[in-house]
């Protein structure tokens, strides 16, 4: 038996409240899937389970806020036994050991546990009156977050007005469910002051030529729907994220005084969210993806984040972050690491300047890139590398 | 003549005398105006609303009929059809019933039968409502039987002003009123403006404004409704209570205006809960204000049983102030 448990969403996340369950006991579900939404400081967040098997208990009732690994629910593998009824829920905090061995085979077969009580409402729509769900829908409250006080616990109109007074973020009207802006701030501004009190920063910056990819673009963008079109950003986390498989040192994590070169290269983007939020979850293995899978992936990643909706794993998985201020912003940005990462690589916008490509004078379209690095895990020699080979691998756009 | 209006001041009145005051004023003012019905003249009416009317205005004014309400509704139903503009007077509601086929079937359908050459100019008046120990048989509230009509007007007066005022409007109607007098308001006494005259037939009145629900109701529970709303104001709720007046047809834009401001209705309605008045009005609610509401519409009807000869029994049939604020705080969440 397996216990799927509350995960950890980034190094300072303590506890989370579980406000949805997707499984119910009996569902089978397979690693990956979708099994609740908890939410955390960064919002509310889609948690995949990693164990395949069916849900054999529920431990946690919604509007839990328990500790990072607490087990929330029992997952039975494929081909495990069934627990007879005697077999007690296991301790919270240690894993499930059987209790009871077997049934004999002169026993008569047990008849099976009787299913644990789902938590009320998990499944059942929330009770509100028809004023307060028009309230809801129109200020974008989920329902299922607040508390009601009408007749028979019923959410009434003054209900939703009471939570959007607690919700109270900048002065967005048109705000995405379950996205609590000034938690999110908190957790940037634990995760940036922390990270400014840890690591010792060096910045570097270069120039690129990327008239050859702005071209390459022009020419491939043609061929494709307005949907499926490429942006200049999928070109950079590409060449960034092959860059960082080449220079291991900037891409994994520094914990207890040593750095861990991640395996994989999952990068981070960051996006910026309409009244103040920020967020970079991760395209997990962008040095594998084709540039038109990068694509769709950043433009579900960026929805997505935007609706406040994204998985435990590309909150946690991030192993170096990309960012771009994109056409409306400046030439260049010198970024702050996100720890436990070890490297941020920066964007800025593009711009046409006097070039000389051949001993001749031109005008070429010029992005500045920064790099920021942990001067506890790399040194500014192997940056400039690192940084050069990005710049590199924008010139043959083809090959990314 | 502000001088004249501040100087003729108010006075000091009851239900019943306003009633009369109405009829007075009607057959002095139009000389096609009489009424008709049992026990009006001589004995001056079962309630003794015409007291003293038949000496002042004479028999031809003033008419006793035979014990049978079918007849002399047929008659009024003729007399209006002809020309005269009659009130007749049916005892109460409860004998209504032997009527009900002059009221329905020609009353109300003369003037679609007959491809509007004939309207039926007529005004009825009845007693309704329980509250005076008459046992089963005398104390229906069947007024919202016949709001389901098309082809009448259902009226009921609840104050004073109404009750000396919905009569001359009543009769200038080219179609078929029915007033519906409750009973235990005839005693009401209060104060009338002494030039109290004529008031429109059409819209609902609120009787309290109030931010928290909106109680909906109409003539004897217009009362006990208020006593209610002053009961919730202790307790800081702030009821709003709409005096419908006009039961067909219903004045929806006041009640939708209300509900939309305080999200959440009770109807108190004296009939008997099923099919009720209260069902059509809250059915309304529901199709015109459903977003608006904010808790599901609450009734204060009677219960379903033959209104019962005790006092205690019958008091605990039909609505009382007390139902009234529990369905009040229920709506609330506040029960």
């Amino acid at each position: 038996m397996a216990e799927f448990r509350m995960p950890s969403l980034g190094s300072d996340m303590e506890a989370g409240t579980l406000v949805e369950w997707l499984v119910k006991p009996g569902d089978w579900v397979k690693r990956g899937d979708i099994v609740a939404v908890i939410e955390t400081q960064k919002g509310a967040i889609e948690i995949e389970t990693f164990q395949s098997g069916q849900i054999e208990q529920i431990l946690v009732n919604l509007h839990t806020k328990v500790p990072v690994g607490t087990p929330l629910a029992l997952i039975r593998a494929e081909g495990e036994a069934k627990p007879g009824a005697a077999v007690a829920a296991p301790p919270p905090t240690a894993p499930a050991v059987p209790l009871a061995a077997p049934p004999l085979i002169r026993a008569p077969v047990a008849p099976p546990a009787p299913p644990p009580p789902v938590a009320p409402g998990a499944a059942a729509r929330a009770r509100a009156s028809p004023a307060a769900r028009r309230l809801a829908e129109a200020q974008g409250i989920d329902l299922s977050t607040v508390t009601g006080s009408g007749p028979a616990g019923a959410i009434t109109y003054a209900d939703v007005e009471r939570r959007l007074g607690e919700a109270v973020a900048p002065p967005e009207k048109k705000r995405a469910p379950w996205l609590d802006l000034e938690a999110m701030r908190t957790a940037i501004a634990a995760a940036m002051a922390r990270s400014k009190r840890e690591i010792p920063h060096y910045y570097l910056e270069h120039q690129v030529d990327i008239t050859a990819c702005e071209q390459w673009l022009t020419q491939k963008n043609a061929t494709l729907p307005p949907d499926n079109r490429l942006l200049i950003g999928a070109l950079a986390i590409k060449a960034a994220a092959l860059a960082a498989r080449r220079f291991p040192a900037f891409n994994g994590f520094y914990r207890d005084n040593k750095f861990e070169p991640a395996p994989a290269v999952h990068v981070g983007v960051a996006i910026a969210i309409r009244g103040g939020g920020l967020a970079a979850p991760a395209l997990r293995d962008a040095d594998q993806l084709s540039l038109d899978d990068l694509m769709s992936r950043m433009r579900d990643l960026v929805q997505r984040t935007r609706a406040g909706r994204i998985r435990s794993s590309e909150i946690s998985d991030p192993t170096i972050t990309v960012s771009s201020l994109g056409e409306r912003g400046v030439e260049v940005l010198y970024g702050i690491i996100y720890p436990p990462q070890v490297a941020i690589v920066g964007f800025g916008k593009t711009v046409v300047r006097p070039w000389v490509v051949d001993g001749a004078i031109g005008p070429r379209s010029v992005v500045t890139m920064t790099l920021s690095g942990d001067h506890r895990v790399s040194d500014g020699h192997a940056g400039a590398l690192f940084l050069a080979e990005i710049g590199k691998l924008l010139q043959e756009p083809n090959k990314l | 003549m502000q001088q004249e209006t501040v100087q003729s001041g108010t006075i000091e009145t009851t239900y019943r005398e306003a009633v009369r005051e109405a009829i007075r004023d009607a057959i002095k003012r139009d000389e096609r105006v009489f009424l008709m019905g049992e026990d009006v003249g001589r004995y001056g009416g079962c309630y003794a609303v015409t007291k003293g009317l038949l000496a002042e205005l004479g028999p031809e004014r003033i008419r006793d009929t035979p014990l049978s309400e079918s007849g002399f509704t047929g008659a009024g139903i003729g007399a209006a059809m002809a020309g005269m503009r009659p009130i007749v007077e049916l005892m109460t509601v409860n004998f209504s019933l032997l009527a009900l086929d002059q009221i329905l079937n020609n009353a109300a359908t003369v003037r679609h039968m007959s491809g509007n050459q004939f309207g039926v100019p007529l005004v009825i008046r009845m007693a309704t409502g329980a509250g005076r120990q008459l046992a089963a048989q005398h104390s229906h509230s069947l007024e919202g039987w016949y709001a389901h009509i098309p082809g009448i007007k259902v009226l009921a007066p609840a104050t004073l002003e109404d009750a000396r005022g919905m009569l001359w409007t009543a009769l200038e109607d080219p179609d078929p009123v029915l007033i519906f007098e409750n009973v235990m308001l005839y005693n009401m006494t209060g104060k009338l403006a002494a030039d109290a005259g004529p008031v429109d037939i059409d819209r609902a009145a609120v009787r309290r404004p109030g931010r928290d629900i909106s109680l909906v109701t109409y003539g004897g529970s217009l009362w006990k409704t208020l006593d209610a709303a002053t009961a919730l104001a202790a307790e800081s709720i702030e009821a709003e209570v709409i005096d419908l007046r006009s039961l067909r047809p219903l004045d929806d834009a006041t009640i939708m205006t209300s509900v939309a401001k305080t999200q959440r209705a009770v109807i108190v309605d004296e009939g008997w809960r099923s099919g009720s008045l209260a069902a059509e009005i809250a059915m309304r609610i529901v199709e015109q204000a459903f977003w608006a509401l904010d808790a599901p519409i609450g009734r204060v009807c009677s219960e379903e049983v033959p209104v019962p000869y005790p006092s205690h029994l019958e008091n605990a049939t039909i609505p009382q102030a007390s139902k009234i604020i529990a369905a009040a705080k229920t709506a609330l969440g506040r029960a």
